[in-house]
C-alpha cells in the first residue's frame, strides 16, 4: 500500500528532469503546493465572476445580456437571467469558494509548500499520496464546473444541498445531472482531503528536525496540523453523507426523502426518510469545515504579526491551547445551524452554550495578537497590513456570530442577509485575508523575488474598505428581514426601499473585484520582474528562511537542520541582532 | 495506518448514526431475514484473520499463509455476493425498505474496503511468493495484517448491528 512507503526511503527520489515529472506529476511538495495554489487562484476568479453576476442581477434584474444566453441557453433565454440561474450561480459560487478556494489554498497550498520546510523535512511523508490528492482534487474541480454544461445546468440547492430538493432529480432544472455531478465532485474532494490529512498529520508527527519539539513549532505548523485532524474526521462524514444522498438519487432508497411529497404535481415514490438526518450529517462536517478554512489563516497571522512587530508572539502556549480548543469545540456546535429546523429547546440550549464558549479561545487569540502588536517596532509591510486586516474582519464576524449563536435571536436572523454578512466576514473575507497575508509573506521564498509593496498596499486598502462596503450593509438588510437566496427584490414591498443599498453594494463589489486585478498583475509581474529576494528578506526566524529562495529540490540540500529554540525569538535582550534563527545554537556569543 | 483507520471509523460512525436515526424515527421499517450464509462468511473471515496473524508471526516463510488469507478473503467476498443474490431472489432490493437499503449499503461499503485489503494482500503475497526480499517487507505484512484485523472487527460489528438493530 502506498502509505506504507516509509518516509525516509521515499525522500530518496532524485530531482526529476523531464517537464512532466517536474511540473505536472511532480512528487515535490513545493510544486504540489503551487499547483494547489494556482488551482485556488483560478477557482477564486470563477467564484468572483459568479458573485458579480448575482450582484448585477439583484440590482438590474431585467438587464439583457446576450453573451449570458450563449453561456447558459436555458438559464438566460432571451438574455435575461431566470431565478433558477441565479440559484445555480449562488450554489456554485458558495461551493467553489468554500471548497476549492478556502480549503484548498491555505491548507493544501501553503501547508504543502511551507510545512515540510518549517519543520526541517525534505518532503511530505508520502509524496505519491500527495500527488494523488492534488490530482483527485483537480478532477473534482473539473467535475464541478462540468455541472454548468449538462442538461438542466448547475444545481440550485445551495452549498448545503438540503434534501429533499437535492435528492430529487425532478425538483428543478439543475437537480438532475447537475446535482449528481456536484455530489460526485464533493466526494472526490473529500477523498482527496482525507489523503491529504493523513499526509499532514504523519509528516508533522514523524519528520520534525532534531530539537524541534511540538512546543517549539511555529504556530503555522500547529494550525496546519490541527486543521488536518479536523479534516480527517469531518471529510469522512461528508463522504458518508454524500454516498447516502447519491443512493437516494440513483438507487431509489429513502434515507433523506420523506413520504408523500408532491413535486410538479406528481407524488414522489419515496417513504419515511429524514431530511433532518442530512442536516445533522452535513453540519457535523460543515461547522468544522469553517475552522478548516480559517485556522491556517490564524497561524499565518500569528507568524506575520510576530515577525513584523519584532516581538515574540504574546502567549505562545495560550495560542496553542486556543488552537486545540477551537478544534475540539468545533465538533460540538453543529446544531447552531439548525435552531429553526426543529430541535428540542434543551439541545438548542446546549448547542448555544457550546457555541458561545468558542468565543473564549477566539478572544484569547485576538487579545494575544493585539498584545503582540502592543509596543512593537511595527514594520507596515503588505503582509502585515493584511494580517491586521484579518484581525479586524475576524472581530467583526465574531461579534455577529455571538448574535446568531443565541436561538431566540437566530430565529429572526436565520435565512436573512445577516447570516450572509456574518459568514462572508468571518469565513470568506478573513480566510481570504489570511491567503493574501501568506502570499505576500512567502512569495519571496517561493519565487525568489519580492512583490511590489506600493501596489500591495493599494490592493490592501481598496480591498479592506471594499469588503466592509460590500458586506457591512448586509447586516442592516438582515435587520430589516431581507431573506437570503432571493433572486430579485422586485415585487416585495418592504424590500423595495433597500434598492439603493443594493446598488451601493453592487458598485462596491465591482470595485473590490476590480482591485483583485492589481493583485493578479503584481503576482505575475513580480514573478518575472520583481526585485531579487535574499534568503531572509523579512529577517524572520523560522527554518524556511535558512534555505535559498526558492529552496532546492530537497529543501536542505542533504543537510539535516537542528533546532535550538522556539520560533519567535525577536528583540531578545543582549542578542546581536533583533532576531535569533531557530537553528542558531549560541545567540549571545554569535559574533555575526 | 492508524490514521487511515480513524477515517474509516468516522465513515462507519456516520453510517451507524444515520442507521439509528433513520430507524428510530420511521414508521416504515421492516425487518429483513438475513441470509444464513452470512454466518458461514463470518467464519471464513475469522479464519482469515487467524491465517494472517500466522503470516505476521512467521516472518520469513509467510507467503503460503498470506496466500491462504487472500483466498479466504476472496471467498468471503464471493459469499457476500451470494448473500446479495439470495436476498434479491427473495424480492428484497436496495430500495425496498430502509432496513434493506442499509443492509446493502453497509455490506457494500465494507466489501469495498475489504477488496482494498485483498488487493494489498495479493500484492504483498505475490512479491513474497516470488521470493523477493525488500527492506520494508515485514512492515508491509504488519500493516496489511492490522488493516485486515480491523476489517474483520468491523464486519463483526456490522453483522451485530444488522442482526440486532435490524429487528
Ligand atoms: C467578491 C466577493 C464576494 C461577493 C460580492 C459575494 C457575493 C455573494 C452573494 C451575492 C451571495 C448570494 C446571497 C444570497 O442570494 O443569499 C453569496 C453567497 C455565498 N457566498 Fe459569496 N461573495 C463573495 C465572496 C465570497 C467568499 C470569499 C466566500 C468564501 C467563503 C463566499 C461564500 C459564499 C457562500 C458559502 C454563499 C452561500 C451560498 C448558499 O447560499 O448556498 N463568498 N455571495
Ligand atoms: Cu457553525
Amino acid at each position: 500500500m502506498a502509505e506504507l512507503a516509509p518516509a525516509h526511503a521515499a525522500h530518496a527520489h532524485a530531482a526529476p528532469t523531464g517537464f512532466i515529472r517536474k511540473y505536472i506529476f511532480s512528487l515535490d511538495h513545493k510544486v504540489i503546493g503551487l499547483q494547489y495554489y494556482f488551482l485556488a487562484l483560478v477557482a477564486v476568479f470563477v467564484g468572483m465572476a459568479l458573485s458579480l453576476l448575482m450582484r448585477w442581477h439583484l440590482v438590474w434584474p431585467q438587464s439583457h445580456m446576450g453573451w449570458l444566453e450563449k453561456l447558459f441557453p436555458a438559464g438566460a433565454a432571451g438574455g435575461v437571467m431566470t431565478p433558477e440561474l441565479y440559484l445555480s450561480l449562488m450554489t456554485m459560487h458558495g461551493t467553489i469558494m468554500v471548497f476549492f478556494v478556502l480549503t484548498t489554498a491555505p491548507q493544501s497550498g501553503f501547508g504543502n509548500y511551507i510545512l515540510p520546510i518549517q519543520i526541517g523535512a525534505e518532503d511530505m511523508a508520502f509524496p505519491t499520496l500527495n500527488m494523488l490528492s492534488f490530482w483527485v482534487t483537480f478532477v473534482g474541480f473539473v467535475v464541478l464546473i462540468a455541472a454548468f454544461f449538462v442538461t438542466g445546468g448547475a444545481p440550485l440547492s445551495g452549498w448545503t444541498a438540503y434534501p429533499p430538493m437535492s435528492a430529487l432529480p425532478e425538483a428543478g432544472p439543475g437537480e438532475g445531472a447537475g446535482q449528481t455531478l456536484w455530489i460526485v465532485s464533493l466526494a472526490l474532494f473529500s477523498a482527496a482531503s482525507l489523503l491529504g490529512a493523513l499526509n499532514f498529520i504523519t509528516t508533522t508527527l514523524d519528520l520534525r528536525a532534531r530539537g524541534l519539539s511540538l512546543m517549539r513549532m511555529p504556530l503555522t505548523c500547529w494550525t496546519w496540523f490541527v486543521t488536518a485532524i479536523l479534516g480527517l474526521l469531518a471529510f469522512a462524514v461528508l463522504l458518508a453523507a454524500g454516498v447516502l444522498l447519491l443512493m437516494d438519487r440513483i438507487a431509489g432508497t429513502s434515507f433523506f426523502v420523506p413520504a408523500g411529497l408532491v413535486v410538479s404535481d406528481r407524488v414522489i415514490n419515496h417513504s419515511g426518510g429524514s431530511p433532518l438526518l442530512w442536516q445533522h450529517l452535513f453540519w457535523f462536517f460543515g461547522h468544522p469545515e469553517v475552522y478548516i478554512a480559517i485556522l491556517p489563516g490564524m497561524g499565518v497571522v500569528s507568524q506575520v504579526i510576530s515577525t513584523f512587530s519584532r516581538k515574540p508572539i504574546f502567549g505562545y502556549r495560550a495560542m496553542v491551547f486556543a488552537i486545540l480548543a477551537i478544534g475540539a469545540l468545533g465538533f460540538g456546535v453543529w446544531g447552531h445551524h439548525m435552531f429553526i429546523s426543529g430541535m428540542s429547546p434543551y439541545s438548542a440550549m446546549a448547542f448555544s452554550v457550546l457555541t458561545m464558549s468558542i468565543g473564549v479561545p477566539s478572544a484569547i487569540k485576538t487579545f494575544n495578537w493585539i498584545g503582540t502588536l502592543w509596543g512593537g517596532k511595527i514594520r507596515f509591510t503588505t503582509p502585515m497590513m493584511f494580517a491586521i486586516g484579518f484581525v479586524s474582519v475576524f472581530v467583526t464576524g465574531g461579534l455577529s456570530g455571538m448574535f446568531l449563536g443565541q436561538p431566540p435571536v437566530d430565529l429572526f436572523f436565520h435565512d436573512t442577509y445577516f447570516v450572509v454578512a456574518h459568514f462572508h466576514m468571518i469565513m470568506g473575507v478573513a480566510s481570504i485575508f489570511g491567503i493574501f497575508a501568506a502570499t505576500y509573506y512567502w512569495f519571496p521564498k517561493m519565487f525568489g523575488r519580492m512583490m511590489n509593496d506600493p501596489l500591495g498596499k493599494l490592493h490592501f486598502w481598496i480591498t479592506f474598505i471594499g469588503v466592509y462596503a460590500v458586506f457591512g450593509p448586509m447586516h442592516y438588510l438582515g435587520l430589516i428581514g431581507h431573506p437570503r437566496r432571493y433572486a430579485e427584490i422586485t415585487g416585495v414591498n418592504y424590500l423595495a426601499q433597500s434598492h439603493p443599498l443594493h446598488l451601493f453594494m453592487t458598485i462596491a463589489a465591482l470595485i473590490t473585484v476590480g482591485a483583485q486585478l492589481i493583485f493578479l498583475f503584481n503576482l505575475f509581474w513580480s514573478m518575472f520582474k520583481g526585485k531579487k529576494a535574499e534568503m531572509n528578506p523579512w529577517e524572520a526566524t523560522t527554518l524556511e528562511w535558512t534555505v535559498p529562495s526558492p529552496p532546492p529540490h530537497d529543501n536542505f540540500a542533504g543537510a539535516h537542520p537542528v533546532v535550538y529554540r522556539g520560533p519567535y525569538e525577536y528583540s531578545v535582550p543582549g542578542a546581536p541582532k533583533d532576531y535569533i534563527m531557530q537553528n542558531d545554537p549560541e545567540p549571545a556569543k554569535a559574533a555575526h | 495506518m492508524w490514521l487511515a483507520l480513524g477515517a474509516v471509523v468516522m465513515v462507519f460512525a456516520a453510517f451507524t448514526s444515520a442507521y439509528v436515526v433513520r430507524k428510530g424515527m420511521s414508521l416504515d421499517w421492516q425487518a429483513i431475514r438475513l441470509p444464513s450464509i452470512l454466518w458461514l462468511n463470518t467464519a471464513v473471515l475469522l479464519a482469515s484473520s487467524a491465517t494472517i496473524e500466522k503470516a505476521r508471526r512467521e516472518r520469513q516463510s509467510c507467503e503460503s499463509w498470506l496466500a491462504a488469507t487472500s483466498v479466504l478473503g476472496a471467498a468471503f467476498l464471493a459469499g457476500q455476493y451470494v448473500a446479495w443474490q439470495q436476498l434479491r431472489a427473495a424480492g428484497v432490493f436496495l430500495a425496498s425498505n430502509p432496513s434493506s437499503s442499509f443492509f446493502y449499503l453497509l455490506t457494500g461499503a465494507h466489501g469495498v474496503h475489504l477488496l482494498g485489503g485483498v488487493l494489498a494482500l495479493f500484492y504483498v503475497a505475490g512479491r513474497a511468493w516470488r521470493g523477493a526480499e525488500w527492506p520494508n517487507r515485514q512492515a508491509a505484512v504488519e500493516a496489511t495484517a492490522l488493516y485486515w484485523h480491523f476489517m474483520d472487527g468491523l464486519w463483526i460489528y456490522l453483522f451485530f448491528l444488522l442482526q440486532v438493530g435490524g429487528k
